[in-house]
């Protein structure tokens, strides 16, 4: 096995046991993206040079009999809407090619602290609008496993590299399923915690009530690993709610015995494709095999939840993205004659149809005379949601539910109609709704052989059991370890 | 002929004296370089989050408990939208349906009559940054210092009828944030500027006229007189048959005039909608008593005990309290044994034209309160005169020296000597016999004259009241 190939664990593992240098580890993966990342477009930028100076400090701190912090010598690749000081940061958009924060996000700080090596920056879809990456104003970023098909979105850029090994580890961002979706599309394990339990300070907006940092690995140890290390409360963000970090020392291997699993009569309704109900029904013979005990929930709101979803998320984004004016920073458009001009110039050049979009949208739910019908309105159904997730919780610890409705589709398939794409969305969305966290591991696969990933949803601060769950499900799923040729 | 009448309501914008922004731990100190006071979070930068000041909350719970409001235990900011190059994030992070103060009032006196004038919200909000434009070169220049400068929004009921009012509850306004050390409501540096609503009807029509906004004024003088112009003004279109135009209207203070900005049609949809980036405000019920017990003594009532105890005119007491640093002082200075209007006419003339004099503000007066009663003893215990106190007033702001110290440095002491006053007086009587004469003759106000001459010939020094009784011993 190749360096590269290595779980987080693996890794430093090698690294403790000197098989092999931090620099030998860096090299490696910095080579792999190299020769691979071509075919799959996972990232926008990458810093090799600062990645092996990173490296080289880093063994020298070894070598003089130092300890490394918990992800000392391992490279992680960022999502390109999470601030990283000095280093282009464009959320994939023309409205910001030539941005560079002059400071990092509170993860990154967290991230550098535990000695994690940035090696680059991933596709998403623009300002993280979008579920298949298509969206990006840069490339195209190809699933792994068929390099026809999308890796979903919007982080498909991190789920890609930690499913074709040119990253270990990944930070994405979920607003309505962005770090879940291509998770399960590209046969990754993804995390979007709880609201509120990782800063996002530096994260730059999406819908800011929805938007939560989460982590990608290739299993569900390595993706506990780097959730312990992001989360905590941050006074730098007033909707950090977590009194201190996920315990890194939690056993995920303690077994599910006596949990109750709920399944939501609602999200097996047709639409459903068959490969995801019969990773279902896998999944539901797993966990009753190890003791889990499954009850029949009820959210009757489930209907809902996209057009919920699409009216609060669409309004905070038509005013989160206001600022991109081409007054002070990124992209200006040539040749205004007015202010009003130069507005609209910069708006109409810098942003893509899907952001513009989204931007029309949001900006029609909020005007006056529409508030009330439909932001307003959304408002109500969220707190109902909220209800019926707190109801169902009363009689389970988690729920298991799809991740996706279908398998990745096609490069162009789903782009005539945005409506289609959104529909997509339906089982991820209400978990940002209700801020809740969920969790998506690959169980199975389809009939061409496309990885299957399914979801498991808690309450609030339920990640460990959720990690406990997930662990069962990926030692006991048919994808562990598996990775594509390429 | 018709008879109108003006309804006019204010929305009051003080700045808070916070040393931080209301967002972020930038500093807020007036006139600092251009662009040395931002951060991420106050330019607005992608990813950047606020974070509410506890200060600016608390310092707007107080301001609406001076004012008679109910203070929230709940509220919420909230976004106002819309895009100028001033407004770094698009959008100001203000409060729209849940203020954290409202229903409240203040008595105000004007033309010789009170009146309540209600106050329907007061609000939390960040200031923008400043543009200047060079008409040369055709430029615009962003300054971010004031981006997310801490502002309440004070608005009342259309309670008030002239402009005399209005002034009146401007400057209500003003002494109470002041007093309770709130704001510093410099006019001048625009940490107190108004906008006026202003409306005309015929006298006995209840429905209100349609009204306009002056917006931004930030003096007295300019709120004064864009009042008597706009109410002038839609009397005249109305007299000419014309309607009033709701609109947003701009003035200009050295010409004296007002003009229109836009007009309703052409007013923003400014979206508001909740701040999901900061968390509700929660102020428990303790919290704001303890708030309402750390006020120190509101204008009104110290008002009252200067008439009461101190024996002020009104007109002293008014012009007293209004400046919080001199209301102070003249309290600390009693306690030190001053009496009451000796220190008040001190504070009132003396003090005042020093300060200006050498360039100090009211909080600056460079000697102690207790050091302002030791002076007034001096002068009433006739160790020197009250012009002689005067000329010791003046080193006060020269010198770190105790009133005594500076008589005696001076050669001030006042000569209540007889025998060398006796001379004196023989002295000036001889040299102006034509005045003496006059004054035997009846003339009384030669004696004025007199004496005059005899405290020039003594320096100053000589105990007025003695040489008055010597020259009319000797003269009668
Ligand atoms: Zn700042």
């Amino acid at each position: 096995m190749q360096l590269y190939e290595m779980t987080a664990l693996a890794l430093q593992k090698v690294i403790k046991e000197k098989q092999a240098s931090i620099p030998e580890v860096v090299q490696s993966q910095l080579k792999r993206i190299e020769s691979t990342d071509p075919k799959i477009g996972a990232y926008i930028s990458t810093f090799p040079e600062e990645a092996m100076a990173e490296a080289q400090k880093q063994q020298k701190i070894l070598e003089a009999g130092g300890t490394l912090p918990l992800l000392g010598g391992l490279p992680i690749a960022i999502k390109d809407n999470i601030c990283t000081k000095d280093m282009l940061t464009t959320c994939a958009s023309k409205m910001l090619y030539n941005f560079c924060p002059p400071y990092d996000a509170t993860v990154i700080s967290k991230l550098k602290e535990a000695g994690a090596i940035i090696v680059g920056k991933t596709n998403m879809d623009e300002f993280a609008m979008g579920s298949s990456t298509e969206h990006s104003a840069f490339h195209l970023t190809k699933n792994p496993w068929d390099t026809s098909r999308v890796p979903g979105g919007s982080s498909g850029g991190s789920a890609a590299a930690v499913a074709a090994s040119l990253a270990p580890l990944a930070l994405g961002s979920d607003t309505g399923g962005s770090i879940r979706q291509p998770a399960a599309f590209c046969g990754v394990v993804g995390l979007k915690p709880t609201y509120g339990t990782v800063s996002r300070y530096g994260l730059i907006a999406y819908a800011s009530s929805l938007d939560q940092i989460g982590p990608f690995a290739k299993d569900v140890t390595d993706c506990a690993l780097l959730y312990s290390v992001i989360s905590g409360p941050d006074p730098k963000d007033s909707t950090s709610v977590m009194p201190k970090p996920f315990n890194q020392k939690a056993n995920l291997e303690g077994n599910v015995k006596g949990l109750k699993i709920g399944l939501a009569k609602e999200y097996l309704a047709n639409g459903l494709s068959f490969a995801n109900r019969q990773a279902l029904a896998k999944a539901q013979a797993i966990l009753t095999e190890a003791g889990a005990e499954f009850v029949e929930v009820s959210l009757p709101l489930t209907q809902y939840n996209v057009p919920v979803y699409y009216i609060i998320s669409c309004a905070e984004a038509s005013s989160n993205l206001g600022r991109y004016d081409g007054i002070k920073y990124g992209f200006r458009a040539e040749n205004a004659e007015s202010l009003k001009d130069l507005y609209e110039k910069t708006r109409s050049q810098g942003f893509g149809a899907e952001v513009q979009r989204r931007i029309l949208l949001g900006t029609y739910v909020l005007s006056s005379g529409y508030y009330d019908a439909y932001y307003k309105k959304a408002l109500q159904v969220r707190t109902l949601v909220c209800q019926d997730f707190a109801a169902a919780f009363t009689k389970c610890n988690m729920l298991l539910a799809p991740t996706t409705p279908n398998s990745p589709w096609q490069f162009g398939e789903k782009s005539a109609n945005p409506v289609d794409m959104y529909l997509e969305d339906i089982f991820t969305v209400s978990t940002n709704i209700a801020g809740l966290p969920g969790i998506s591991v690959p169980v199975a696969q389809d009939e061409t052989g496309l990885p299957v990933g399914l979801q498991l949803i808690g309450p609030a601060f339920g990640e460990e059991n959720l990690f406990k769950a997930a662990y069962v499900l990926e030692q006991k799923g048919d994808r562990l370890g598996l990775l594509p040729r390429l | 002929m018709t008879a109108y009448e003006t309804v006019i309501g204010l929305e009051i914008h003080v700045e808070l004296a916070t040393k931080s922004k209301i967002f972020c731990s930038c500093s807020t100190t007036f006139g600092a370089d251009v662009n040395t006071q931002g951060c991420p979070v106050c330019l607005g930068l992608p990813g950047a989050l606020p974070v509410i000041n506890e200060k600016v909350v608390e310092f707007a719970a107080k301001a609406g408990l001076a004012t008679n409001c109910r203070v929230a235990n709940y509220c919420k900011m909230d976004r106002k939208n819309y895009f100028y190059p001033d407004l770094p994030k698009a959008y100001q992070i203000s409060q729209y349906d849940l203020p954290i103060c409202e229903d409240g009032w203040l008595d105000i006196e004007a033309d010789g009559t009170g009146k309540r004038v209600g106050i329907i919200r007061i609000h939390m909000e960040e200031d923008a940054g400043k543009l200047t434009h060079n008409d040369k070169t055709g430029h615009s220049y962003f300054d971010v210092n004031r981006c997310g400068v801490p502002l309440l929004e004070i608005v009342t009921q259309p309670h008030m009828n002239s402009a005399a009012e209005a002034k009146a509850m401007l400057e209500n306004i003003k002494e109470i944030m002041e007093t309770i050390g709130v704001s510093d409501c410099k006019m001048e540096e625009g940490s107190l500027r108004c906008d006026v609503n202003l409306s005309v009807r015929p006298i006995g029509q209840e429905a209100f006229g349609t009204r306009t906004e002056t917006k931004n004024l930030n003096s007295f003088r300019s709120v004064v007189n864009s009042i008597s112009f706009e109410e002038k003004r839609q009397i005249r279109v109305l007299e000419t048959g014309g309607k009033i135009i709701q609109e947003t209207r701009r003035w200009d203070d050295e010409l004296g005039v007002g003009y229109s900005m836009r007009s309703k049609e052409n007013e923003q949809d400014y979206r508001y909608f909740p701040e999901p980036d900061l968390v509700p405000i929660v102020l428990p019920q303790e919290k704001i008593d303890a708030l309402k017990e750390s006020l120190p003594e509101l204008p009104a009532i110290r008002r009252n005990r200067y008439k009461t105890v101190y024996g002020l005119s009104d007109a002293d007491a008014r012009q007293l309290v209004f400046v919080p640093a001199f209301a102070n002082f003249l309290d600390e200075a009693i306690a030190a044994g001053a009496t009451p209007k000796a220190a008040a006419n001190f504070l009132m003339v003396g003090i005042p034209f020093l300060l200006k004099e050498n360039n100090l503000t009211e909080n600056q007066i460079p000697f102690s309160p207790a050091i302002l009663a030791e002076l007034i003893a001096l002068i009433e215990n006739n160790t020197i005169s009250s012009s002689i106190g005067s000329q010791v007033l003046a080193e006060l702001f020269s010198q770190k020296a105790s009133p005594k110290e500076i008589i005696e440095a001076k050669g001030w002491s006042q000569v209540s000597d007889t025998g060398l006053i006796s001379q004196a007086v023989a002295a000036a009587i001889a040299e102006n016999p034509q005045s003496a004469a006059d004054y035997k003759s009846g003339k009384g106000q030669a004696l004025g004259f007199l004496v005059g001459q005899v405290m020039r010939a003594t320096g100053g020094k000589a105990n007025p009241k003695m040489v008055n009784e010597e020259l009319k011993k000797r003269l009668s």
